[in-house]
């Protein structure tokens, strides 16, 4: 019992600080900012190591933090292995192809306004259909490896990111475009210099949605057939035998790795879209 | 008319790929039954052929539609074969998820914009929330409730359903709840408006259309998450039980025609909700 108390000291004491340090002037810098959600994590995972220690919870409903973090400090390679199968072939390569072929198809459709307003529609609805269902039909055509995996992402991604890339690419406003015209520039050179720069923010708001549909689509894929590897394949069997120590593992690394990928793709768009309104501070 | 002939263009295009692709996919399987007998075949015979497989690698439009029509009105909707009795266990889940997911983003929004602390130490984390796969808890939320003596399927669903959509909504609703600008909130204070009056009277109305825009995108991912919680352990109810079992018995016609079924319930639950949202922007006096 004395765990569960001495967790609830310490959210206490930890709400303390974030109340005090979010009313105080250390709160309102850069380093103030950052240590209050810090915080706010560590005493999730201190109350959660506490309820779990205090309360005797069996480790098949609920295991405590340190227990994961032993598991995965002890089955490094295989969290690897199944990080490299799933994330690196399978999402990744998905991801690519996906936004790759929905920028090449909004270029494409890009002169033809019929074209667009035909598919413009039907791309937004499409966007808005449960696309995973589609899993179990894509790992019957391509097998259980990854390139089953990598074409469930493609699907799901594609969508989503053409609604966004014709949106982005009608951005700019017809005094820019006839600004354009008036220098003489061709539809290449106003693609490339003015209307394919104004597009950005739309491109990246498509990339971070894709990002984490990206994850779904492999892991899903995965409950419908995979090698022995895989961190879907983990999770389905380890639920199986109750083995939720390495559940949760894999679902430390699955969440670090979609952090991470969102991160990239953020600090990516700060740099392209610079002179957006939204990234001025 | 302007804008359904475009649309109906594209859509003739993708029936006439599809049409394309299933004849390519399927024929494959003519060929080789061919190879087999010891007989050679033209593809005049080809193409009737990839029309009606019982087991079609791509099933053409039209046998998708057969069997969405068999499925939807071939029986009584409370027969277990009826893809109505398995859309209306979706859209159950659905609802309780996207209940959920309302609630818990409304009063998360609502705290966020009344305590500091709450929108520093809580905001950062319900985006990192977003970027975890919810899918990955699926199949673990499904085994913990039922070992914690909750028999039935529908609360995990819900969790997951609910946790895919309460994220448009919290976004929403904390820009909308601070929409108001501060000449408006500095007029409530000469009112000696109390804190409850003011959110009552101007933060809530003030946030009710970012509210609305918010509920078709939570309602589609709720929907997505309540068919993924239907996938993994086993489910024997639902349009993402009839997807697995059409995966796991090698019946490509019923996973096709179940995923046309979860389709059609998500057009007609954006529909709804777009309903819903005019109805409210009229009766908040918008001008439509």
């Amino acid at each position: 019992m004395t765990a569960l108390w001495l967790a609830i000291g310490f959210w206490l004491a930890a709400w303390g600080v974030n109340v005090w340090l979010s009313g105080s002037r250390f709160g309102r810098t850069g380093p103030g900012r950052a240590l209050v959600p810090i915080l706010f994590g560590v005493t999730v995972l201190v109350l959660w190591e506490g309820l779990v220690r205090g309360l005797g919870i069996a480790g098949v409903i609920l295991p405590a933090p340190s227990v994961i973090a032993t598991r995965i400090a002890g089955s490094l390679p295989t969290l690897w292995q199944d990080f490299v199968q799933t994330i690196l072939k399978g999402a990744i390569p998905g991801f690519l192809i996906g936004s790759g072929a929905a920028f090449l198809t909004a270029i494409a459709i890009d002169r033809s306004p019929f074209l667009q307003r035909g598919l413009l529609p039907i791309g937004n609805f499409v966007a808005a259909l449960p696309i995973v269902g589609l899993a179990p039909i894509l790992v019957m055509w391509f097998g259980f490896d990854w390139q089953s995996k990598a074409a469930v992402v493609v699907v799901m991604v594609f969508f989503p990111m053409l609604v966004n890339i014709v949106a982005g690419l009608q951005a700019c406003d017809r005094m820019q475009r006839d600004l354009m015209s008036t220098w003489g520039a061709s539809y290449l050179q106003s693609l490339v210099k003015l209307r394919l720069p104004a597009a950005m923010p739309f491109i990246f708001n498509g990339l971070k949605i894709a990002s984490t549909l990206a994850l779904i689509g492999a892991i899903v894929a995965e409950f419908f057939g995979s090698p022995i590897y895989g961190m879907g394949f983990r999770i389905s069997t380890e639920v199986g035998r109750l083995g939720l120590d390495m559940v949760w593992a894999t679902i430390a690394v699955a969440a670090l790795a979609g952090s991470v990928f969102y991160g990239l793709i953020t600090l990516i768009e700060r740099w392209v879209t610079f002179w957006h309104p939204s990234q001025r501070h | 008319m302007n804008r359904v002939l475009p649309v109906l263009t594209v859509l003739a295009g993708i029936v006439v790929i599809w049409y394309a692709a299933a004849i390519w996919m399927n024929s494959t399987w003519v060929f080789d039954q061919a190879n087999r007998a010891g007989t050679t075949v033209s593809w005049a015979e080809v193409i009737p052929q990839t029309m009606a497989q019982d087991r079609p690698l791509l099933p053409p439009p039209h046998q998708v539609g057969a069997e969405l029509w068999k499925g939807l009105f071939g029986q009584a909707i409370t027969s277990k074969r009826s893809l109505v009795y398995h859309g209306y266990v979706t859209f159950k889940g659905t609802m309780m998820g996207f209940g959920l997911g309302i609630l818990a983003g409304v009063l998360l929004a609502m705290a966020i914009v009344r305590f500091r602390v709450m929108d520093m130490s809580v905001m950062p984390w319900a985006i990192i929330s977003q970027t975890i796969p919810i899918v990955a808890l699926a199949p673990m939320i499904i085994t913990l409730s039922s070992q914690m003596g909750l028999s039935g399927r529908d609360l995990p669903k819900a969790v997951i359903a609910a946790y895919l959509s309460f994220f448009p909504v919290l976004v929403s609703m904390v820009k909308g709840l601070r929409a108001p600008d501060q000449m408006q909130l500095d007029l409530l204070k000469t009112y000696g408006a109390s804190e409850m009056a003011t959110f009552l009277k101007l933060r809530l109305p003030a946030s009710m259309p970012y509210f609305f825009a918010s509920l078709k995108v939570a309602v589609a991912a709720s929907l997505v998450g309540t068919i993924v919680g239907e996938l993994p352990t086993g489910a024997i109810e639902g349009l993402g039980a009839r997807m697995l079992i059409g995966s796991q018995f090698g019946e490509p016609l019923i996973m096709w025609a179940a995923l046309f079924a979860a389709a059609i319930l998500a057009g007609l639950l954006i529909l709804v909700v777009g309903f819903v949202e005019r109805l409210a922007r009229k009766r908040m006096g918008v001008p439509a």
